[in-house]
């Protein structure tokens, strides 16, 4: 090659490493959209063609505000569709009732992205899971909408008789059980996509396959539910429901697998996210048997949020070469 | 023997090892040659040469300033053209350098041979070692006589050799130990004499299977040394990771190997110690891997210190494309350069020329907390809560959280999703912190 050509063109200086594994930010994030898409047909093929709707309703809502907020801001509005406000919005739409009206949805996501997550400074910066908090904004500003619930398939039933209690609520008002087979596949009363739990295990199994979410927060906080309700079960068989109820009944599994192991509000090392997830199990437990409302689920994600970055402070690894081995000698 | 734990964290990059069955083949010694006096970690050389002085190949030509701090010798014979600044490899600025214009004999100084060479008194092997201006030659280039003679209140139980070689594209370790494992074999045995150890471990990635059968033959005479196959994982060939893997041992924070008993030697400085001590040769030549997708020749060459990255890549068929990124080592720590008129030198262990196509530039987004870099830091650090702490210019409380504990090796920012720079961050932390002391 003529030595003149590569004089015209100047090196490039980056610093090191000059080469960079495929991880990416929206990879992560579409991969994470993507992996709802069970829990999502799941919820459609219950509760029909409204909860299509609505969970669309959301993503649009979720994804506008987003956009009308950096606008303002005057910041790159690319990152409305890094995907993060897709599953923000999906997963707000899959924690409410199926015929919630269309407009109460837009309004939480809204409130969700630009609440939850804008005001701390946008991805990466809030403290508290934004479908969540969309949720818990609907749950204080129409606590009937946000508790009516309809069965599954409710086009097939008379208009007047097709509202139904969940299970949890069933379990915690009336010492009604649920059987589990059909708590496994989903057709109960409850939000869109809390209630198969087969669908959210094909979704979580994915995330946790492609390595994006870690299975041990999920496993802490499932098997801490578990381990506790089982106990309380054990003392007293009367009163408290069993353990595999426990796990399969309400939206513990879809929040053990999409919701407290967003990683934007979870714990940094593994450690941190054990103890993160034992911390809200306890939480489930504590309000599903003693609390005013038959779920727990997202209060003790919201909950554990807050604790968040202080167990961060504690759960440090320990560095090479100090500590546990003075000296380093084995 | 057999394939051990290793460490924990670490990557897996591609290791794109495109040039280990290259055999090694020699270079022509360029007509001018620029030998950076400060090749090494610590002091610059004296020089001890001046303008319009001849010398001969093997000729002192910088005399060793300092405890830490290295000899500098002529590569080739000819005339000293002139000591001025030249661009540095390493140094990312201009360095003083002697240049020599070779006169094209080659002439060499009179090279004092040893018959019983592997019995040479051990105080006899760290002054040849260090008249012979010897340094590590796996890429950090520290002065290989400062290691070699630790104090008497640190003995040296194990020696380890390094031939991990764990940077992908680099093949040059790779081929010393398939073609010169004999000579390693000669120059690590002379490594535990110098410093009195009972016991020497070779460790070598699971990925050079050729090599470690080399090595196994050629270190069968020499029973103190066990070969280690370790499992191929970045930054395996990491002096403490090494340790940490053959001894399990954790050399302490802020500490040195020695610390821990242990001498760690790359392979290409073993065979560099017995053909100093064999031959009286001293460290005028290496054994460079030059590769990436802009060069037409890519391969393992054997080149005299002071070559420029221009001559050598010319010499094996220039460019077949564009080039848009020179670096000098490997690509997880090599360092990239603003021109090819840069010299290889003592520590050069490759040459990678990428096309625009490889080059990464991603803008830097906002971290999404996912804790991968945590998962791979193979010094168990925080490299994004240090990142963010010195965006904020908290440089003492990055400190405090294990700032000089980072090797570098780039791990965290080859994993980062968000594409934030974190060894840049370090690199900066560390250079503000320095500079307030």
């Amino acid at each position: 090659m003529p030595k003149k050509q590569e004089e015209r063109k100047l090196l490039i200086i980056t610093p090191s490493p000059h080469i960079k594994s495929r991880a990416d930010t929206r990879k992560v994030m579409w991969t994470t959209a993507l992996s709802l898409l069970p829990p999502v047909v799941a919820g459609v093929y219950f509760f029909g063609f409204h909860a299509l709707l609505l969970i669309i309703v959301c993503v649009v809502s979720a994804v506008a505000s987003e956009w009308l907020f950096l606008k303002a801001r005057n910041k790159d509005t690319s990152a409305a569709f890094d995907g993060s406000a897709v599953i923000t919005g999906i997963l707000l739409a899959l924690v409410l009732p199926p015929k919630l009206p269309l407009w109460m949805g837009a309004v939480g996501a809204a409130f969700g992205i630009i609440f939850g997550k804008q005001v701390f400074g946008g991805l990466g910066y809030n403290i508290f899971n934004p479908a969540l908090i969309g949720r818990a904004f609907l749950m204080a500003a129409f606590p009937v909408a946000l508790t009516t619930w309809v069965k599954p398939f409710y086009w097939r039933f008379p208009p007047d008789a097709i509202t139904t209690a969940t299970p949890l609520a069933l379990a915690k008002f009336s010492h009604q059980m649920t059987p589990y087979l059909k708590l496994f596949w989903g057709n109960v009363g409850g939000s869109i996509g809390e209630t198969s739990a087969f669908a959210i295990l094909i979704g979580g199994g994915f995330l946790i396959a492609r390595k994006i979410i870690d299975w041990t927060l999920t496993a802490s906080y499932v098997g801490t539910v578990f381990v506790l309700g089982g106990i309380l079960w054990l003392i007293n068989p009367q009163k408290y429901p069993d353990p595999l109820f426990h796990v399969l009944a309400g939206g513990l599994l879809l929040g053990a697998f999409y919701m407290i192991t967003d990683l934007v509000t979870s714990p940094l090392t593994r450690k941190g996210r054990i103890a993160y997830g034992i911390l809200a199990g306890i939480l489930v437990i504590i309000i599903r048997l003693w609390g005013g409302y038959p779920e727990g689920v997202m209060f003790s994600i919201l909950i554990a949020n807050a604790f968040r970055p202080w167990i961060d402070r504690i759960f440090v690894p320990r560095r090479f070469g100090t500590g546990r081995r003075p000296g380093g000698k084995r | 023997m057999a394939i051990i734990k290793g460490f924990k964290g670490g990557v897996h990059p591609p290791y794109m090892k495109i040039t280990a069955d290259k055999p090694i083949k020699g270079v022509d010694v360029p007509e001018v040659l620029y030998v950076p006096l400060s090749q090494h970690a610590g002091a610059p050389a004296k020089p001890l040469v001046k303008r319009g002085d001849k010398v001969l190949a093997g000729q002192k030509i910088g005399e060793i300033a300092g405890f830490i701090s290295a000899n500098v010798h002529a590569p080739t014979s000819g005339k000293v053209k002139n000591i001025l600044d030249h661009p540095h490899p390493v140094a990312g600025r201009s360095t003083p350098a002697v240049i020599i214009e070779a006169d094209g004999e080659d002439n060499w100084i009179e090279l004092k041979e040893r018959e019983d060479y592997l019995n040479t008194e051990p105080k006899e092997i760290v002054e040849i070692v260090k008249e012979a201006g010897i340094v590590g030659m796996g890429g950090a280039a520290f002065p290989t006589h400062v290691k070699l003679s630790p104090p008497p209140d640190k003995p040296i139980e194990f020696v380890i050799i390094n031939g991990a070689e764990c940077e992908p594209f680099l093949t040059a370790d790779d081929r010393l130990m398939r073609e010169f494992a004999d000579e390693i074999a000669e120059g690590s045995y002379l490594i535990l004499r110098a410093v009195g150890a009972q016991k020497g471990f070779v460790g070598i990635e699971s990925n050079k299977p050729e090599a470690i059968e080399a090595m196994r033959k050629a270190f069968s005479q020499f029973p103190q040394f066990e070969i280690v196959v370790l499992p191929t994982k970045y930054p395996q060939g990491s002096e403490k990771h090494l340790i940490k893997a053959i001894t399990g041992r954790e050399v302490p924070s802020g500490g040195l190997p020695m610390d821990v008993g242990v001498v760690v030697q790359n392979v290409g400085t073993a065979r560099a110690i017995y053909q100093a001590v064999r031959y009286g040769k001293p460290l005028v030549e290496r054994v460079t891997t030059l590769t990436g997708d802009a060069v037409a020749g890519p391969g393992n060459y054997l080149v005299r210190i002071g070559t420029t990255f221009r001559y050598l890549i010319e010499k094996t068929g220039g460019f077949k494309s564009d080039p848009a990124k020179v670096i000098n080592g490997g690509p997880m720590m090599g360092i990239a350069q603003y021109t090819l008129d840069v010299p290889v030198i003592k520590g050069t262990s490759g040459i990678i020329a990428f096309t625009e196509k490889r080059v990464f530039l991603a803008e830097e987004g906002p971290c999404i907390r996912c804790g991968k870099c945590i998962e791979v830091c193979p010094m168990f650090l925080m490299p994004t809560t240090m990142a963010k702490l010195i965006k904020a210019g908290r440089f003492d409380d990055a400190r405090k959280i294990g700032l000089f504990d980072c090797i570098e090796c780039g791990s965290c920012s080859f994993v980062c999703p968000a594409n934030i720079p974190l060894v840049q961050y370090f690199k900066y932390g560390k250079a503000e912190l320095r500079l307030r002391k």
